[in-house]
């Protein structure tokens, strides 16, 4: 099934906006997102697998997990997803940032972001709609690095060539 | 002298040289470390890839650190890219999820 992916990026504001369809009901895509015991299934790239410890999702609760790597090494940094915003299976919004096990904050060259998820159903699809506004984009390098891997190893091989390549046909 | 940007990434070392560098800043002789040829023929590489603007020496102490040089506009694009990717994965792998919790209502 050919399902929509779209990924743009507004510099002006700072906001990356995804839209995505996904082939299942409303009610079965908003507990995808808001339920640990699914989260937990998809949100790590895979080989890493996602940890919950804590998810209380309701205004004012928050959701704290951490991602596990292949050798089952434990990140020191821990993610949280603040609920400030719901609108059952309509919307919700989060306060993302990093902290350590316990949510204390901790300093890591990311401020926050705010992300806002929507949902539409339409017909047997569900449609997504994501915006994720950061304090900088330049903060985004951080909030790879922080949240999915060892600082630096997010840039792969096949990147840095691409990037390489997008230079020497630029100059 | 200025030289051509393919040049510097037509050799197979200096590839390497750069992958290692986008990692984190090193010190010529902590590049080395990483492969089995002389200091001088690492160092020659290192130079053709200063001159090609691609490397950048930060020194630190009586240390001198390679970084890759990169435009920051293109830096952030290419965090995006890889933000892209990431996003695309995960939905890819929430596809499947869904299929099987779909199928286990059935």
């Amino acid at each position: 099934m050919n399902l929509l992916f779209d990924f743009t990026v507004d510099k002006a504001t700072n906001t990356i906006h995804i839209t995505r369809e996904f082939a299942a009901d409303l009610d079965l895509v908003w507990d995808a997102f808001t339920k640990a015991e699914i989260l937990d299934q998809w949100v790590a790239p895979k080989p890493y697998r996602l940890e919950t410890k804590e998810m209380d999702f309701r205004v004012g609760g928050r959701w704290l997990y951490t991602m596990i790597s292949p050798e089952n090494a434990a990140s020191s940094r821990w993610s949280l997803a603040e609920f400030i915003e719901i609108q059952p299976k309509v919307s919700f919004t989060t306060k993302n940032s990093f902290s350590d096990e316990n949510g204390n904050p901790v300093d890591t060259g990311f401020t926050y972001s705010i992300t806002r998820n929507s949902f539409k159903a339409e017909g047997e699809k569900t449609t997504v709609q994501i915006a994720k506004k950061m304090a900088s984009l330049d903060e985004l390098e951080q909030f790879i690095a922080n949240g999915y891997y060892e600082k630096g190893m997010a840039m792969g091989m096949n990147n840095l060539e691409e990037y390489l390549l997008s230079l020497s046909t630029s100059k | 002298m200025r030289r051509d940007i393919f040049q510097a990434i037509a050799d197979p070392t200096r590839r390497a040289i750069l992958v290692l560098v986008a990692v984190q800043a090193m010190t010529p002789n902590a590049i080395a470390d990483h492969f089995d040829i002389t200091r001088q023929s690492i160092s020659k590489h290192l130079r053709i890839l200063s001159e090609c603007d691609l490397l950048v020496q930060k020194p630190d102490g009586r240390e001198i650190f390679y970084e890759l040089k990169i435009d920051k506009m293109k830096e952030i694009d290419m965090w995006l890219d890889q933000f892209r990717k990431i996003m695309e994965d995960k939905f890819k792998q929430l596809d499947e999820v869904l299929f099987t919790l779909k199928n286990r209502k059935k």
